[in-house]
C-alpha cells in the first residue's frame, strides 16, 4: 500500500486512501483547473463594450467585439482527470459561475 | 411584529433597516448575525443592503453560504415574509430564493439617486396595503442593479405575477430614461411564485421619514404589519 506523500513519478504527489480492510481504493493526483467565466452570449456586457471602444480609440480599428470575464484557478485532488472534470463542472455550476447569466469553460492539467 | 434583520460582514444597510422599523414603524427589531441558524423567533426577515463579503466573486455569491441563509430558506419555505433590499436582493437571487440575476449597471457607474417606482403587484405581504399602480419615491445606491432574466423567464414572471416594482418616471410611465441601470423591462423588484419573498434594488428603509428626504418607503415596511394583524386575529378567534 502506498503511503500519503508517495510520488507517482516524482512530479505528482499522490495520496492513498484505504477501505476498512486496508485495501487501496483510490490514488489521488493533484490537478490544476483554469476556469474562464463570462457573460452568456446575448447578455449585454457594458464592460466589454467600454474596453472595445477604448481599444478602437487606441487605433485598434480591427477590433470587432470584446467580452470581459473572470479567470479562476483551482487546485484539487482527484483519482483521474474525468473525476476532476466532473467536480470542477459542479463547482462552476454551484458557485464559480452564475448559470442564469454566465457560462464557463475550463482546462485541467496535472499540477 | 418582530423583525429580524440579518447582518453579514460588509452589510451597511442593517442599521438603517433597524432604525426604520423601530422609529418609522414603532415595531421591535433585532440585528441577527450571519452565523445564526434559527430565525423562528421573528415574524418577518429583512436581508439588508451593503457589500457582504466585499462582493467577492459576484455580489451576494458568498453570503449565500452563510449559516443564516439556511434558516432564511427554511422560513421562506414556511411562508414567512422575507424582504431583500439591494445587496439583500442580490443574495436572494444567488440563493435561488428569487428568480433572475443582478448585473453591473449598464452605465458602468455606481448610481446614487432618488427614483420613482410603480407598484405592480399587491399580492405580496410587502405590498398588500398598497393600491396597484401606486408611485413611490425611493433612493437607490448600487453598482450592480441591472436585473436580468431571459425572455422566456420574463414571460413566466409576467404570467405568474412576480414583477413587484418597476422604475417609472414621475408620471408613472416605465420609460428607458426612467431606468437607472438597464434592468430588463424596467424591473426594480420581484417576488417568488408564492409571493412571500420580495427583493428590490431601491431602499425603502432609507425613506422612512420626511426629515431624511421622504417617507414613501414606510408604506412597504408597514404593509407587512397586516400579516401580523392576521396572526393576532387568528389567535383571538375572530
Amino acid at each position: 500500500m502506498r503511503r500519503i506523500g508517495d510520488l507517482q513519478d516524482g512530479r505528482y504527489p499522490i495520496s492513498t486512501y484505504g477501505n476498512d480492510e486496508g485495501d487501496v481504493v483510490s490514488e489521488t493526483a493533484r490537478w490544476r483547473a483554469e476556469v474562464f467565466v463570462s457573460l452568456r452570449p446575448g447578455v449585454n456586457d457594458p464592460q466589454g463594450l467600454a474596453v472595445r471602444d477604448g481599444l478602437r480609440r487606441l487605433g485598434y480599428e480591427e477590433v470587432e467585439d470584446v467580452r470581459v470575464g473572470r479567470y479562476v484557478q483551482v487546485w484539487l485532488r482527484a483519482p483521474d482527470v474525468e473525476t476532476a472534470e466532473r467536480r470542477v463542472a459542479a463547482m462552476c455550476e454551484q458557485l464559480l459561475a452564475n448559470p442564469v447569466v454566465e457560462h464557463y469553460r475550463f482546462i485541467i492539467e496535472p499540477a | 411584529m418582530r423583525f429580524g434583520i440579518v447582518t453579514f460582514p460588509g452589510s451597511n444597510g442593517d442599521h438603517d433597516a433597524l432604525m426604520a422599523v423601530r422609529l418609522g414603524l414603532g415595531q421591535p427589531a433585532e440585528l441577527v448575525w450571519h452565523t445564526e441558524t434559527d430565525l423562528s423567533n421573528y415574524d418577518c426577515i429583512v436581508i439588508p443592503g451593503g457589500f457582504s463579503y466585499g462582493d467577492y466573486l459576484r455580489a451576494g455569491a458568498i453570503a449565500r453560504f452563510a449559516p443564516v441563509m439556511q434558516a432564511v430558506a427554511r422560513e421562506a419555505e414556511a411562508g414567512k415574509p422575507v424582504l431583500g433590499i439591494c445587496n439583500g436582493f442580490q443574495i436572494l437571487t444567488e440563493a435561488h430564493l428569487l428568480p433572475g440575476a443582478l448585473l453591473r449597471n449598464a452605465s458602468l457607474e455606481f448610481v446614487c439617486d432618488w427614483v420613482w417606482v410603480r407598484v405592480e403587484q399587491t399580492r405580496t405581504p410587502w405590498t398588500s396595503q398598497l393600491a396597484p399602480g401606486t408611485l413611490l419615491r425611493l433612493p437607490i445606491a448600487h453598482g450592480e442593479g441591472r436585473y436580468y432574466v431571459d425572455e422566456k423567464t420574463l414571460a413566466e414572471l409576467e404570467r405568474a405575477g412576480q414583477i413587484v416594482f418597476r422604475y417609472v418616471d414621475a408620471k408613472g410611465n416605465a420609460t428607458p430614461e426612467a431606468n437607472p441601470n438597464g434592468s430588463v423591462a424596467n424591473i426594480a423588484g420581484v417576488c417568488n411564485v408564492r409571493g412571500n419573498v420580495v427583493g428590490l434594488m431601491p431602499h425603502p428603509e432609507r425613506a422612512f421619514d420626511r426629515l431624511i428626504g421622504g417617507d414613501d418607503g414606510l408604506q412597504i415596511l408597514a404593509s407587512v404589519l397586516a400579516v401580523g394583524l392576521e396572526v393576532v386575529r387568528g389567535r383571538g378567534g375572530h
